[in-house]
């Protein structure tokens, strides 16, 4: 399996703020990824800054052999990277349905709206709702679902489960398992090692703005003592 | 016919329908500076000069090219629309990020000297520009006269101001714009070139404004200084209704017109000054305008 997103070096600031110091690290084609490390670690700049969100990066990002540093965030969602950031993004002034058709198809091969759903049959039901009208857990699945329209082969997820229902996360390791078995490849960013660790190949520890360490998906005993001391849990 | 509170009907819907020419200009100006002020949060201080523009250009068209007043009507707000591309690609564009306060300093300025350039160029007589044969003359509705061109200038700016608004509730590209308002970084994270979005609302809002010159060339001279005076009313239109509700805007403007031409009749010397209070007034009560949401 060859590296589909390769970041190496990459410094990011938000104005004077020196936030990520070089990060490495790279998330091959068709597996679950996951960024884990504590609160304010840098992850979710990460993300900003592989999506060109930020005014200041610097480093490298390669995906899928071309170099993204240098392009608008627009251009580089084209190249197929689909992104659901930490606040979800729902927009209010914006229906169910016209949050879900809301982003281009940058790529062939994305799901139909028909098909999105089958898998999500609450977005059908409330298709004319205002956005933000949704629960929590109905918006994250909103969030996922009009990405998965774009045909976007690469998925940053930014803590899909936080502040949902046991039950809900469930949901959402099911669709992520779901997700990577239809090829698709997935970064995530978690603050729950107990669902990382059940849906990823591969972890990797985030502290400071950079990768401190590697942990495979299946950890064995020790690695879970250690990532329990990384993230001071 | 008979006589409402001592006023002559004829008066009355006289000063009606001038409230509603009136108002058709506020709608249509309001709404154009509702749209940049949504994407560009930038409070566009070149409008009225814009507008004015707008009327200039169907002069020119008329004096220089011999285009009359329909092709006008398409050409001006497309040439002016481009004047607002560029101004929005090299000058407004810079300012992105910062304080709003600088972007209507920059406008203000620019309303200053394109205002101070035509002056300078074309005095400050003002210019005929004629009334389009095909709607000269008027009909006798019974209670009263109407010039055919005055219901055109009310006809005309409903219907530019529908379809805005159809295009923005209605549409993909509409949605687009409403969600790029309300958090551009992501929507451009999704794949929308939001830049050249913001461009050419920009340039819409402006041509919009055009438009608006254009309707009123044959009404009121075509002068340096036309939209000047018009703007400020607009701006207390904008208080009025509330920065940034697009349907707010024009129902605001319609019906400010009407309370404007109202007041002529039953009190001419608070004519001039209503909107004022009526914009005063709102404050205290509802300071984010009627149609508003507060923040
Ligand atoms: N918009 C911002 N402006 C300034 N600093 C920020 C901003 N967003 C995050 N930070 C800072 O950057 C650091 C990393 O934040 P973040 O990437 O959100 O962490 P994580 O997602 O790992 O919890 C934190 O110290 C945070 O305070
Ligand atoms: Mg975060």
């Amino acid at each position: 399996m060859t590296a589909q997103l390769t970041v190496r070096d990459l410094e990011a600031w938000y104005g004077e703020s020196h936030i990520l110091h070089g990060m490495r690290f790279e998330v091959r084609k068709g597996e679950v990824a996951t960024l884990l490390g504590r609160n304010g670690a840098g992850k979710t700049t990460t993300m900003r800054a592989i999506m060109g969100m930020l005014a200041q990066r610097k480093g490298s990002v390669g995906f899928e052999g071309v170099e993204t540093i240098g392009l608008a965030s627009h251009q580089i969602a084209r190249l197929g990277i689909g992104f659901v950031p930490e606040e979800r993004g729902i927009f209010a002034s914006l229906s169910v349905r016209e949050n879900l058709l809301l982003p281009p198809v940058v790529r062939q091969g994305g799901m139909g709206v028909s098909e999105i759903h089958a898998l999500f049959p609450n977005l059908a039901a409330r298709a004319d709702s205002q956005g933000t009208k949704l629960s929590g857990g109905e918006q994250q699945m909103l969030a996922i679902a009009r990405i998965l329209r774009t045909g976007a082969s690469l998925l940053l997820l930014d803590e899909p489960t936080e502040g949902l229902a046991p039950v809900i996360v469930e949901q959402i390791g099911a669709l992520i398992r779901n997700l990577k078995n239809r090829g698709l490849t997935v970064l995530l960013v978690e603050q729950n090692f107990r669902f990382a660790a059940r849906v990823a190949d591969r972890h990797y520890v985030v502290e400071h703005g950079r990768v401190v360490d590697e942990v495979p998906g299946a950890m064995s005993s020790r690695d879970v003592e250690k990532l329990k001391t990384f993230l001071g849990v | 016919m008979f006589e409402l509170i001592g006023v002559p009907p004829q008066a009355l819907f006289g000063q009606l329908l001038l409230g509603l020419i009136n108002g058709a200009f506020y709608a249509v100006l309001s709404l154009g500076l509702a749209l940049i002020f949504g994407l560009l949060n930038i409070i566009n201080f070149t409008h009225g000069a814009q507008y004015m523009m707008g009327a200039f250009a169907a002069w020119l068209l008329l004096n220089l090219a011999g285009l009359g007043y329909w092709p006008a009507l398409l050409l001006a707000p497309v040439i002016v629309g481009l004047t607002g591309v560029l101004i929005e690609r090299f000058l407004l564009k810079r300012l992105r990020g910062l304080d709003p306060l600088y972007g209507l300093l920059l406008t203000f300025g620019l309303a200053l000297i394109v205002e101070g350039a035509f002056r300078q160029v074309y005095g400050v007589s003002g210019l005929a520009y004629p009334v389009p044969p095909s709607l000269a003359g008027g009909v006798n509705l019974g209670f009263m006269f109407l010039p055919l061109y005055r219901g055109w200038v009310v006809l005309a700016s409903i219907v530019a101001c529908l379809v805005t608004w159809a295009v923005i509730e209605r549409t993909r590209l509409g949605a687009t714009l409403r969600a790029a308002t309300e958090n551009p970084a992501l929507v451009q994270a999704f794949g929308v070139n939001v830049p050249r979005l913001v461009t050419l609302t920009y340039g819409f809002g402006v041509a919009l404004a055009a438009f608006a010159g254009v309707l009123a060339a044959p009404i009121y001279s075509v002068h340096p200084l036309m939209g000047a005076n018009l703007i400020i009313v607009v701006f207390a239109v904008v208080v009025i209704g509330g920065m940034g509700s697009i349907l707010g805007s024009v129902l605001t403007g319609f019906g400010l017109g009407v309370v404007e031409g109202l007041t002529k009749v039953f009190w001419p010397e608070a004519s001039n000054t209503v909107i004022f209070v009526i914009m005063a007034i709102v404050l205290l009560i509802k300071p984010a305008g009627l149609f508003g949401r507060a923040t």
